[in-house]
């Protein structure tokens, strides 16, 4: 009846994760108790969850973020106290089958579920914005990529009370993920929700990709779009290029563990190194489609608070679309130890040196562009520059890795992993909070406390620092990754520094959330009436903030970069002539949350072979999907009266 | 018109990029553009997959022995025919004609379920003769291949049921026909992959 689920699954000897999921159970019925006793859920409902709105989609995609930071930053505090302790005789207090669920669920959800979603989110909200658009170019079909995403981090969080996750590392690379080996249900979790939310990562990908190339305001030409927009093509490009590789991989590795099939086993014929080649062709790309969004967002930061326009806008565009196509011819360089020709890894290598040629054009640029500008030092910006600095060096261990004979020595060890969070932090990571704190006034129509997020920055930044140039140092000297107990016990106080480097970059996420909560306590004080609190030079800060529903009450007309700067230069910035006219939007559905409702139950029940119910799941997302084939009356309208009457107030406001 | 009066330039000296958004009807024919393209990108992983394990039979047996490629020429004359009666179809939903519509549907659907036929026939065969998936790396690589061609054909008939019900329903709404041209643009993709199946899996065994 319920396939593999009994009750030895729910962890009633391990209290780590039997304590966390009961707080983590009773503060989501907490929460979820209070908003009914308030009533709230009906706003819930209409206003959020069956939500259509590119902007609110957005503010949900980075909320998910947020929660799935502290999640796997928990993962991240446990293993370095794990190393901290346990060197020579002593054990540490994580027995090794739980250290190695928590390094994998780490890596699994700091990129899927926090970075992924963070950076989604923010093209969300900005990139029609930026446009001069109303919404994407499928704003239902939005809210289903959402619900996927948000099924696949709710899947990998119930594995934490029911079962386990998966011990293989965040990459799952067979013959040990393969039944044989792994016959528990962790990969299982790990496949399903990956399929999951990758279902609705390609739908964005699809969404964005046909929202810029079709849908810009009259006037914007490629030659036009703000810089994010040209890094979020790319970035949605390498989506749809990338992520049907990663669904075709995890799809033969479940034929594995499902029905004994042999494409990665070690008998019958089986070749795991062909896995380890198809994750990287999707792997790879992912490092940039996370960094290229990261990219744009430094650009447009580095150029509002310089004043000045964006330097070498043309070779830009060039590099990133450059380093779009290279990302794709680098994969190997994850594997020069596979025994492939000296020929094959001098290509790779030779191939990922390159990409440093266009990421270099870009640091010059954002270099060029502060210069002898008119730099305002505000928090966005200090993560700019706090990025810069730190990238350089992540991006030159990196062309380090890139040289074959040096990889040999440092595959798989400490300076590895130091590497790779040098970049996705300081590059990534950095954005994101510079994108976060630069766009939530047109979010929330208040500004983020500015002395908070230089605190915030600067814990991250030290912390960073402390936390991971011991990684650098002991990986030189020969510590491997994902080590739960090292026998060297010349190598604890490096690892004492990094636990300290770990606690100060708590401090700064504790940091965030203080200023995230200072700045709502005074948001009357903090309010923006004028909806372009940073002097902006892109569309989204010539509207209000937040947005209406319908973005532009009038739609823009662009006569070149800098679209917004060019009209108030010209003294067209509050042209926003009436007569209005009325405005159609897309309709609130809810075959987005039902499908993800459906995927969620159907993934629990694949991963513990409960046929009977993904029978039912796999008919009910069928269910839910043509039944919305049949909703033809999907607009609703705006008449031009409420347009107007909107305008008016805001002209009201921002004058008092 | 109001193009003309702001920039002061006639509407067809501006350039394609700078006209503003692009008509409903393009954005959801480019966006299935794209969808296509991703599924392309899940075959060529397939692909891959079969071209390196080709030849990883585990002492089982090879494709030579164990293809019928009389069958499988049938198998590609009614997959390849049917992209000519669905297109077909597409001239009669041009026309609004909802009678021929149906007619060359139906056509379509009987052709592709024949397809299918012959293929899990093929398949049954394969398994009784001790040829299953489970048998060599070999057979994973070329059931799953061929297999997720198969299911696309089968959500493709499934598709086709699901618009002639609303064509019924609904007749030729705007909506129903850009479903319509997409569903076609579906049902041409699969030839295409189906051309790199016969070609690569069958004429290529060795």
């Amino acid at each position: 009846m319920l396939g593999k689920l009994t009750w030895d699954a729910i962890p009633f000897d391990q209290p780590i994760p039997l304590l966390t999921s009961l707080i983590v159970i009773v503060g989501l019925a907490a929460v979820a108790l209070y908003t009914l006793w308030r009533g709230w859920w009906p706003y819930l409902w209409r206003d959020w969850i069956v939500t259509v709105d590119h902007k609110r989609l957005g503010i949900m995609y980075a909320l998910l973020a947020m929660v799935m930071l502290v999640r796997g930053f928990i993962d991240a505090l446990m293993m370095r106290s794990q190393q901290a302790l346990a060197a020579g005789g002593n054990q540490g207090y994580l027995p090794p089958e739980h250290y190695d669920q928590i390094f994998s669920a780490h890596g699994t959800i700091m990129i899927f579920f926090v970075a992924m979603p963070f950076v989604i989110g923010l093209m969300n909200f900005v990139v029609p914005l930026q446009l001069g658009v109303r919404d994407v170019a499928f704003p239902v079909l939005n809210s289903v990529s959402f619900w996927l995403t948000a099924s696949g981090a709710l899947l990998v969080n119930v594995s934490l009370f029911v079962g386990e996750f998966a011990r293989t590392g965040w990459l799952v690379y067979p013959p040990l993920s393969e039944l044989e080996f792994s016959p528990g249900v962790g990969v299982d979790y790990y496949l399903w929700a990956l399929q999951i939310s990758g279902a609705g990562t390609l739908m964005t990908g699809i969404n964005f990709t046909t929202t810029i190339l079709k849908l810009r305001a009259r006037g914007m030409g490629y030659g036009r779009m703000p810089m994010f927009c040209w890094t979020a093509l790319a970035s949605n490009l390498l989506i749809v290029a990338a992520f049907p590789i990663l669904t075709a991989t995890f799809a033969l590795l479940l034929l594995d563990r499902y029905l004994g099939f042999h494409f990665f086993t070690t008998d019958g014929g089986g070749n795991a190194m062909m896995f380890v080649n198809l994750i990287w062709a999707w792997g790879h790309p992912e490092v940039y489609i996370l960094v290229l969004p990261a990219f744009g967002i430094f650009s447009e930061v580095t150029a509002t608070f310089s004043s000045k326009p964006l330097f070498g806008y043309r070779s830009m565009a060039a590099a990133t679309l450059a380093i779009c196509i290279l990302s794709m011819l680098v994969w190997l360089h994850h594997f020069f130890t596979m025994g492939a020709s000296a020929n094959v890894n001098a290509f790779f290598g030779i191939m990922s040196i390159v990409i440093a040629v266009p990421t270099g054009v870009k640091v010059f640029n954002w270099l060029f562009t502060m210069y002898g500008g008119r730099i305002r030092f505000t928090a966005p910006l200090l993560w700019v520059l706090g990025f810069i600095c730190t990238f350089v060096i992540g991006g030159m261990t990196g062309v380090l890795l890139a040289i074959p004979p040096a990889d040999f020595v440092l595959h798989n060890s400490l300076f590895l992993v130091a590497h790779f969070h040098n970049v996705i932090i300081g590059g990534v990571l950095f954005g994101l909070f510079a994108g976060y704190m630069y766009w939530f006034p047109k979010a929330f129509g208040f500004t983020l406390h500015d002395g908070l997020g230089k605190a915030a920055f600067w814990c991250w930044l030290i912390g960073f620092y402390l936390a991971f140039m011991p990684l650098y140092w002991l990986g030189l000297m020969g510590a491997t990754r994902r080590m739960q107990h090292y026998a060297e016990t010349e190598w604890q106080p490096m690892m004492f520094l990094a636990m300290a480097g770990a606690l100060v970059i708590l401090l700064g996420i504790a940091l965030i959330f203080v200023q995230l909560f200072v700045s709502i306590r005074d948001r009357d004080r903090r309010r923006d009436r004028t909806g372009d609190p940073w002097n902006g030079r892109t569309l989204e800060w010539s509207i209000a903030s937040p947005p209406p529903a319908w973005n532009f009450s009038t739609l823009p007309q662009v006569e070149g970069t800098d679209a917004y700067w060019q009209m108030k230069q010209a003294g067209r910035a509050t042209a926003h002539r009436p007569p209005y006219e009325a405005i159609h939007l897309p309709r609130n559905s809810s075959v987005g949350v039902s499908i993800a409702f459906f995927s969620s139950i159907g993934g629990f029940a694949l991963v513990w072979h409960i046929w009977w119910l993904a029978v039912i799941c796999f008919v009910g997302v069928l269910v839910a999907a043509l039944a919305h084939g049949w909703i033809i009356d999907r607009e609703v309208e705006i008449p031009a009266s409420e347009v107007a009457a909107f305008e008016r107030a805001r002209q009201a406001g921002s004058a008092s | 018109m109001s193009v003309v009066v702001e920039t002061g330039r006639p509407a067809d000296e501006i350039p394609y990029s700078e006209r503003g958004p692009a008509p409903l009807e393009n954005v959801v024919a480019f966006g299935f553009w794209l969808f296509l393209l991703s599924d392309v990108v899940l075959f060529s992983g397939l692909f891959a997959a079969y071209a390196v394990l080709a030849d990883r039979t585990a002492g089982g047996p090879d494709g030579l022995k164990l293809f019928d490629r009389g069958s499988v020429l049938l198998e590609t004359a009614c997959l390849l025919f049917s992209s000519f009666t669905v297109g077909l179809c597409a001239l009669a939903i041009e026309r609004r004609s909802p009678a021929a519509t149906y007619l060359w549907a139906a056509v379509t659907f009987a052709l592709g379920a024949a397809f299918l036929g012959l293929e899990v026939k093929e398949f049954l065969r394969m398994i009784d003769a001790g040829a299953a998936p489970t048998r060599s790396a070999f057979l994973s690589a070329f059931f799953t291949l061929v297999g997720t061609h198969g299911l696309h054909v089968t959500l493709g008939l499934a598709w086709l049921v699901a618009m002639m019900a609303q064509v019924v329903t609904l007749g030729f709404l705007p909506i129903v026909v850009r479903r319509l041209l997409c569903f076609i643009l579906f049902w041409h993709a699969l030839d295409i992959v189906w051309i790199g199946v016969f070609t690569i899996v069958y004429l290529g065994a060795r």
